[in-house]
């Protein structure tokens, strides 16, 4: 009997039936109903994945003229940084890596962003950011964005300021642990629009809201609140990646404009990121390693699906490590990741990756 | 979409100051281009066009535009604002003093000229 050489969730090879893939498919797209409340994939869509899945080509691509844009998170750090960004230690400065990226790699965008890549270590150094990105606007044609993450945690103690919501829940201290994360929010909002605002007198094409949400409902709220003022205030474009395909409900009231965050799955997160003013929404749906990628792709494609129907933004959806069907592992097998990026492009509808 | 090679960085402008969805931000490019869709990814014919245009190549020619100078083409040509040029005081359309240079000069055959 013939077999199809895919991975696990792992990245780990593993040899599957035809059966057993075309079974993956089904039960992967059946959990992202279940759990997403998102319509299942199509029989015409599930014949397009086993046959992705099926093809002996190493790599997969998609049909020409659907080729989608390309932003990305992390910034030029996966050039000089290290292991910690994925990075691979590249003697070179943050602009020398940008223009690798425009003109060596061609990328259609690119960031430039602090090593730690968080918002709050950037607010005392802002004016060496600033200068990193004026620098790559004057020589680069690609549109030039500044990347961070929100980044909550650093908020709490011993890291920050304020209480950790993490010791006064299991303590049963509710209301001071809720009370806790509207303190972190206000500041962390205000980091943000610090740090954006100088950004946009540069003259920066974009800044990047990555790994947003990764603290759950009041992380969030406090990013569309700084989306919501620098929409109306800036010319900025304005991206925002989420951290995870769920908002975790850490606080679990917080509402943004009457619409409570905690919950949200991506077509529904679109859905107030849009209301905040953003110009681009970048979902992201977890891997789960214990699946096969046949499995975590079919689940991935069909919540991402539902995201951009609903979309009045352009979708760029998060396809890397750990998330959009592409193994959890450093080094992502090249098979896994371009048929999970076509999956995107060809289901999945998405306007960029 | 391949960046410069192609015109990546083109649709890119377009989902950024307009939110255009993908189909609407190259369509949009294509007509300015006077190219199909299929074209704005084809490298082939991209790369000739951009050197014409003045809108910045992969490659790295003498005296073609480069950096800000493509970008107020780009801007023209696309007919849309681009943050860093309205910062340093150049309208959408307007020209830098090179690059109004490079046009009288140069024209379409810039990268043949001033080689040692």
């Amino acid at each position: 009997m013939t077999t199809i050489r895919t991975r696990m969730g792992d990245g780990y090879a593993v040899e599957l039936s035809a059966e057993e893939v075309r079974a993956d498919l089904e039960a992967g797209s059946a959990d992202a109903v279940r759990r997403g409340k998102v319509p299942p994939l199509e029989e015409s869509e599930f014949d397009y994945l086993f046959e992705l899945f099926a093809h002996p080509s190493r790599i997969m691509g998609v049909e020409p003229g659907h080729e989608v844009v390309l932003t990305k998170d992390g910034s030029v750090n996966t050039l000089y940084s290290a292991q910690l960004s994925s990075g691979v230690g590249l003697p070179l400065g943050r602009e020398q890596c940008f223009r690798v990226f425009e003109r060596a790699f061609g990328f259609d965008t690119m960031e430039i962003g602090h090593p730690d890549y968080s918002f709050k270590p950037v607010k005392p150094i802002v004016a060496l950011e600033a200068i990193g990105v004026e620098q790559a606007l004057l020589s680069a044609i690609i549109p030039v964005f500044y990347g961070a993450m929100p980044n909550f945690g650093l908020y709490a103690r011993p890291d920050g300021p304020f209480p950790n919501p993490a010791d006064l829940l299991p303590r049963g201290q509710i209301p001071e642990a809720r009370e806790a994360q509207m303190e972190m929010a206000e500041a962390c909002r205000e980091d943000m629009l610090y740090v954006s605002h100088v950004m946009d007198e540069m003259g920066a094409d974009g800044i990047n809201f990555d790994t947003t949400a990764s603290a759950g409902d009041a992380e969030f709220l406090a990013t569309l609140e700084a989306v919501e003022e620098l929409a109306a205030t800036t010319d900025l474009a304005i991206e925002v990646g989420m951290a995870a395909e769920f908002v975790l409900g850490f606080h679990g009231e917080v509402e943004y404009k009457g619409t409570r965050l905690a919950g949200m799955w991506p077509h529904q997160q679109v859905k107030v990121v849009e209301q905040a003013g953003a110009h681009l929404f970048g979902p992201v749906v977890n891997t789960n390693s214990r699946k096969s990628v046949p499995w975590n792709v079919a689940r991935a494609v069909a919540l991402v699906k539902e995201c951009s129907r609903v979309a009045e933004i352009p979708i760029h959806a998060n396809v890397g490590m750990g998330v959009g069907g592409v193994p959890m592992f450093e080094v992502p097998p090249s098979d896994c990741l371009t048929r999970a990026s076509a999956a995107m492009v060809e289901i999945g509808r998405v306007d960029g990756l | 979409m391949g960046g410069i090679r192609t015109t990546g960085d083109l649709v890119a402008r377009m989902q950024l100051r307009k939110k255009m969805r993908l189909p609407e931000a190259k369509k949009y490019v294509a007509d300015k281009l006077g190219v199909s869709i299929v074209d704005l990814t084809d490298s082939t014919v991209m790369r000739g066009l951009r050197e014409e245009l003045g809108i910045g190549v992969i490659t790295a020619v003498p005296g073609a535009p480069k950096g800000i100078e493509a970008k107020v083409r780009i801007a023209e040509l696309l007919d849309v604002d681009i943050p860093c040029l309205k910062r340093l005081g150049l309208k959408q359309g307007a020209r830098t003093p090179s690059a109004s240079m490079l046009s009288s000069s140069v024209g379409s055959e810039r990268g043949e000229v001033g080689l040692p």
